[in-house]
């Protein structure tokens, strides 16, 4: 059940339509080398080995010499071997592949577990086996001597499976399946002490919030496969690619929507970010997977996905959509940074920075730029995987998730600081950094959608452009108040063991090069590694071909600006931490410190009025619906006993006691033959022996 | 001589013999009725060994047997008669119902 067939299909519709396309499209036509042979067709180990692992480690870790670590280590070892073995493959030959085994056929309707190995989905391989492999590591030495160790690394290990089950799927239907394997171990991991009644509230807002938008995700699934009549992505972006939108022309706009906000819930986009800062209740290591590799990269990566279907072209589909998509990053990249700036606890500043981040990935998802919000990804992965891990350090030798309980751990720490450093100057965009090319690239692409036609873009990119000096400024606050002044905290600081600085170190070096791989002018070589199967779809996006210096000029002092401020406020002078902290602005910080009013109105106008009702009515259905039914159960089975007690007592009872009478009644008949006298039985045994006698003459 | 007078004195032992077994009271005389059944049995044995003129004289050692047997029989009869007597201060069997329960 290969799908070669349709992907050689694409291939001919390609160089077809080359033609015309050619001029709008700067890359040449693109073959990919690989579409075939042991090492694709083997793929589907990358999503199975990590699943399995969780099984072994849920039925037999507890017994083995580290409690199940080795097995969670090594399946997610094996990952990233695999992933950077593609990726490296992809690099030099490019790969498209599709395997797929039939499950279920239901009508029309075939289901099927596939693998797709193409440039996007290699790139996740590597992204979730490298960080996720050194997470891994890292999580041994911090997870030490918790309670519950081997389960955190079953449900860890089915986090990352789960992942993988999503990225490799060819249809909606397993990517569905995938993306509620993530939703339900995140929801394990965030409420992993649950001791702490905050922490279970986390998971559930984060359960909650992610199944309201799955119900998008879902019913945008529907539409579209009602209306392509399959469920496969290489169906619809045939559909897409053909202009042929049939039914789907009416309801495309719906169904990208839909699909949007399933994303939107996934990548934790404003208004549906709550969920995310309340996540930190997990475990660190769970935080950097999170934010960096797994989870939060679903909703862009679906996007990437359904690319040709939001790009449209042919305007027949969801290509209004975008308009949605690019504000509504904007919005999440510029208000959630503000919100960064007023945290006290070092992992939610990390967190609001991630949403803003993510703001950014779909805001070039929403211009079009399908490469520049990878790419994004791609870097945003390793060094926020390193500023989680590096937060994790300073949290486990000081303690406390509180900055104000920090300071000064400069000297006290080296590694976690210059590598700290590294995250953060790659975070902010400082050129050579990964973050600087990256984020570059995204502001290049709303610059050219919004002189282009796409009028939103213009207004964007300005958002885009603050949004950088916000992250500056919180960073420059984050550093200025954990590494430098004074210790202020009770726990004896130290620097982490081994075990947790190599993850650092290795992550630093992917921070700084990590970007060096799509350096426009230089060397764009992820552009090609990424769209492995878009020159098929004879859809691409804009490629600059070198830095666009009018945007590095503008961004470059607006970040210096915000660190330079950021230093200005927090880190000039040597006071005591709460003295540092003390900035504020009197209407907007309380603004921001309340979140908005988000979470309150959530809570007011929706929780509380729906649960309130709810709970009335469940209280009702409980009392009366379910307890008389449990009470006629009881009444039934009452009287079904007393049925069986009549028959019991008569019928049963009746067949054993005459069958008692009878055999009493033979034995005391046949009693009176056994007198005990010698001579009588004699008697009888001749009578016996006269019978035997006469019988053996007649016969 | 024919075979028939040899079979009719045995048959007579034989059945005094059983007669004596099921009437008889005292258990002494109940075991010599039994010494009669089994005589009655020898004369039949030795009369068709020599009648059928078997070889190996099957019917003549089955008697020696039978009459070894006897006297175990008598020996041990006597001696169960004896522990009853000395219990029971009787050999009458028709007061010896120990058996019916």
């Amino acid at each position: 059940m290969h799908r070669l067939l349709t992907i050689a299909s694409q291939i001919t519709l390609a160089a077809g339509e080359e033609g015309e396309s050619a001029a709008e499209e700067a890359h040449d036509a693109f073959v990919p080398g690989i579409t075939s042979g042991p090492l694709v067709e083997w793929a589907w180990l990358i999503v199975v080995v990590p699943i399995i692992a969780t099984f072994i480690i849920m039925f037999w870790g507890k017994k083995m010499p580290f409690k199940g670590w080795e097995i969670a280590w090594g399946s997610i070892g094996f990952v990233a071997i695999y992933g950077t073995v593609l990726f490296v493959l992809n690099a030099t030959q490019g790969i498209v592949y599709e395997g797929a085994v039939e499950i279920a056929q239901i009508g029309d309707l075939t289901l099927e577990w596939g693998w797709v190995v193409d440039g996007l989905s290699i790139m996740m391989y590597f992204l979730v086996g490298v960080v996720g492999f050194l997470v891994f590591t890292y999580a041994k030495s911090y997870m030490k001597g918790d309670v519950r160790f081997t389960w955190f690394f079953a449900s860890f290990s089915l986090f990352a499976g789960g992942m993988l089950v999503l990225v490799s799927a060819p249809n909606l239907i397993q990517l569905i399946v995938g993306w509620e394997l993530v939703g339900v171990s995140s929801y394990l991991l965030i409420g992993h002490y649950w001791e702490d009644l905050a922490n279970v509230d986390a998971a559930n807002t984060a359960f909650m919030v992610n199944k309201v938008a799955d119900a998008g995700l879902f019913l945008g699934a529907i539409i579209m496969a009602v209306s392509v009549g399959s469920f496969r992505f290489d169906d619809i972006i045939d559909v897409v690619v053909h202009g042929e939108a049939g039914m789907l022309s009416q309801y495309a706009f719906w169904a990208g929507l839909l699909i949007f906000i399933g994303a939107m819930g996934k990548s934790a986009q404003f208004p549906l970010h709550v969920w995310l800062p309340d996540a930190m209740a997990g475990p660190t290591p769970v935080s950097a997977l999170m934010h960096a590799a797994t989870m939060v990269t679903a909703g862009v990566y679906l996007l990437a996905r359904l690319f040709p279907f939001y790009l449209d072209p042919t305007g027949m589909f969801a290509g209004d959509v975008r308009d949605i998509i690019i504000v509504i990053g904007g919005l999440t990249l510029f208000l959630m940074g503000f919100l960064a700036i007023v945290q006290k606890d070092i992992k939610k500043v990390l967190a609001y920075s991630t949403v803003s981040q993510l703001g950014y990935m779909v805001a070039a998802m929403g211009a079009g730029a399908y490469t520049a919000g990878l790419f994004h990804l791609f870097t945003h992965a390793f060094f926020k995987a390193l500023l989680f891990l590096g937060a994790g350090s300073i949290i486990h030798a000081v303690h406390s998730n509180n900055m104000l309980d920090m300071g000064g751990l400069r000297k006290k720490m080296p590694v976690t600081f210059w590598t700290f450093i590294v995250g953060t100057l790659a975070l902010i965009g400082i050129f050579p950094f990964a973050g600087f090319f990256s984020k570059d690239e995204i502001l290049a692409s709303m610059k050219y959608a919004g002189e282009n036609g796409q009028d939103m873009a213009n207004f964007i990119l300005i958002l885009g452009i603050a949004g950088a000096f916000i992250t500056a400024f919180y960073m420059t606050r984050l550093l200025a108040l954990t590494f430098f002044g004074k210790y202020e905290g009770h726990a004896e600081p130290h620097e982490s063991p081994k075990m947790m600085t190599v993850p650092l170190v290795a992550l630093a070096f992917f921070a700084v090069a990590a970007g060096w791989i799509n350096w426009p002018g230089v060397y764009t070589g992820f552009t090609t590694w990424v769209a492995t199967r878009i020159p098929l779809t004879g859809m691409g996006d804009h490629h600059p071909e070198g830095l666009d210096w009018s945007l590095v000029v503008i961004v470059t002092p607006v970040v210096l600006a915000g660190v330079v401020a950021g230093w200005f406020v927090y880190g000039r002078k040597k006071k005591p931490q709460a003295e540092r902290d003390s900035f504020r602005i009197p209407v907007l910080w309380p603004f921001f410190e309340n979140l908005y009013y988000i979470p309150d109105f959530y809570m007011n106008a929706i929780v509380r009025p729906i649960m309130g009702p709810i709970s009335r009515v469940v209280l009702w259905f409980d009392m009366y619906v379910i307890d008389g039914f449990v009470n006629l159960v009881g009444l039934g089975s009452l009287g079904l006993a007393k049925v069986v007690r009549v028959f019991d007592q008569n019928v049963v009872d009746g067949f054993y006691n005459e069958l008692g009478a009878g055999v009493g009644g033979s034995g005391s008949g046949l009693r009176l033959m056994f007198t005990g006298r010698v001579q009588q039985y004699a008697a009888f045994s001749f009578i016996g022996v006269v019978v035997i006698a006469v019988l053996f003459i007649i016969l | 001589m024919t075979v028939v007078q040899f079979v009719l004195v045995g048959m007579a032992f034989f059945s005094i013999g059983l007669y004596g077994v099921l009437s008889r009271k005292n258990a002494v005389l109940i075991l010599a009725s039994v010494e009669l059944m089994l005589a009655g049995v020898n004369i039949n044995m030795v009369t068709f060994d020599t009648y059928l003129q078997d070889q190996l004289h099957a019917g003549q050692i089955f008697s020696l047997f039978i009459i070894a047997l006897a006297a175990a029989e008598v020996g041990i009869g006597i001696a169960i008669i004896l522990l009853i007597f000395r219990n029971l201060q009787t050999a009458d069997v028709d007061s010896l119902d120990l058996m019916k329960d």
